[in-house]
């Protein structure tokens, strides 16, 4: 049900009843390891590319949240899953392997928000009894699209990101045991007119904030509702952006309870420059880390930004600048259930 | 003190390729032809041979000592052969760099499986 201008309440409390979290080799060596259902050493997966492999991750992340939703994959009725690669072939070809109806969803990063809005509102209106929203993405096979050859090792300057090598998928029901996912903010394109692709947070803050400004006007809350307000891919550079603008804007979310999935899932690690990136970071960070905190009875009520950057290597070679979407998905738990 | 020179001579070659990448924002690729049409202007106003007499290495092992050799090995072709001397010149002083590429290459690709 749509409230506002731009946001969707779901009066009949769409259920996660499962989730699951697949990362690589570096993801677990991150803080958040113990939080990913499986972590694969390899990270070719076993396979000779790293398509293939970004594959094997997004099916595994399918069948994981399946299973620990205790169903069978014929029982859920839509399948909705997107990538970073181009033409969807993560998401079309794990498609092609579980046999779901589907439909492929592009909103780069913010594609793990975009699909658990929609699922929520597939199952709010009736439409399916269970939904499978799901993301991947994979360091190799996005540096190799977006940027240079990776056996080139081309430089990178401190603002640039880590693409996450990981997947993550949640199955949405109308009833059962879970968090509930109340309410959602679909978010404009949002462009400020930057142009560098190694300095994507920068890019993709003014998006979260619009989205952000929306969700509370929209549903009319107190800026201080949620226990944790966490921006999916900003980094440490776009967090402190938006931090500073939050205020500027008259959006009093108490900057202890702002976080980023892009500084949470690899800490300080200098590594990986400003942070963790990817549809893989903000789907892995929610459906693990996340998930595992409300079940643990740390936040009662949380809401994702999940930010993207929507430009294409051939845009940028052209020289345009980089338009940002974000969209914002209200998860939250039952007091007396959780625990 | 010909260590001392050499080293801030290339670093200073190096820390203007940096420059390019951080502040001007060029591509790699943009930065290295640069470097190179860079090298090859200097030569072509007399600069850079003195540069090499003065910081040796520092100047002959940056990519701006290939476009100094391109421009060379042009002039001094074309003093022999004339206007056809730019053409074949340009491949005759460098022709050992350009070869070196091919055959490390060749010997790289034979023991790694570069896959990206």
């Amino acid at each position: 049900m749509r409230q506002g201008h731009q946001s969707w309440v779901f009066p009949s409390r769409p259920v996660i009843v499962g989730a699951a979290a697949i990362g690589g080799p570096f993801e677990a060596k991150g803080p958040l390891a113990d939080d990913f259902d499986t972590l694969h050493g390899d990270l070719m997966m076993g396979q000779d590319s790293w398509e293939k492999a970004e594959r094997v991750l997004l099916e595994e992340a399918c069948d994981k949240a399946v299973e620990k939703a205790m169903l069978r994959k014929d029982d859920i009725h839509f399948l909705l899953a997107g990538d970073l690669t181009n033409q969807l072939i993560t998401a079309n070809f794990s498609a092609r392997t579980l046999g779901i109806p589907y439909l492929g969803l592009f909103g780069a990063c913010s594609t793990a928000m975009e699909s658990l809005a929609l699922g929520s509102l597939l199952v709010d209106s009736q439409s399916a009894d269970y939904v499978l929203a799901a993301t991947a993405s994979h360091n190799g096979s996005a540096e190799k699209q977006y940027r240079y050859p990776t056996e080139y090792g081309s430089q990178k300057p401190p603002t640039a990101q880590w693409t996450v090598t990981g997947a993550g998928a949640a199955v949405i029901a109308r009833q059962g045991k879970g968090p509930h996912v109340v309410a959602a903010t679909i978010g404009r394109v949002v462009d400020m007119g930057l142009s560098d692709p190694f300095n994507m947070g920068a890019a993709m803050a003014p998006a979260a904030l619009d989205t952000l400004e929306a969700h509370f006007r929209d549903l009319g809350l107190p800026h201080d509702h949620y226990d944790l307000v966490v921006t999916g891919d900003l980094g440490k550079v776009g967090h402190s952006i938006l931090s500073e603008l939050l205020p500027k804007h008259n959006l009093q979310i108490p900057l202890d309870r702002y976080q980023d999935c892009g500084r949470m899932i690899y800490g300080d690690n200098p590594v990986v420059w400003s942070g963790g990136s990817g549809c893989g970071c903000v789907a892995t960070v929610t459906y693990g880390h996340l998930l595992n905190q409300m079940k643990a009875g740390k936040w009662r009520r949380i809401l994702v930004v999940a930010t993207g950057a929507l430009l294409s290597p051939i845009s940028y070679q052209q020289g345009e600048s980089i338009p940002c979407i974000a969209h914002a998905v209200a998860i939250e738990s039952e007091p007396n259930e959780e625990g | 003190m010909t260590f001392l020179w050499a080293f801030l001579v290339g670093g200073t070659i190096c820390l203007i390729g940096q420059f390019l990448l951080d502040v001007v924002k060029l591509t790699p690729a943009h930065t290295m032809s640069s470097l190179v049409v860079a090298g090859a202007v200097l030569d072509g106003l007399g600069l850079y041979d003195p540069l090499i007499e003065f910081a040796g290495a520092g100047a002959t092992v940056p990519i701006t000592s290939f476009g100094n050799a391109l421009v060379h090995g042009a002039l001094a072709e074309a003093e022999k052969h004339g206007l056809v001397g730019i053409i074949t010149g340009i491949f005759e002083v460098t022709s050992a760099g350009v070869s070196a590429a091919i055959v490390f290459g060749f010997f790289a690709a034979l023991v790694f499986r570069p896959k990206g």
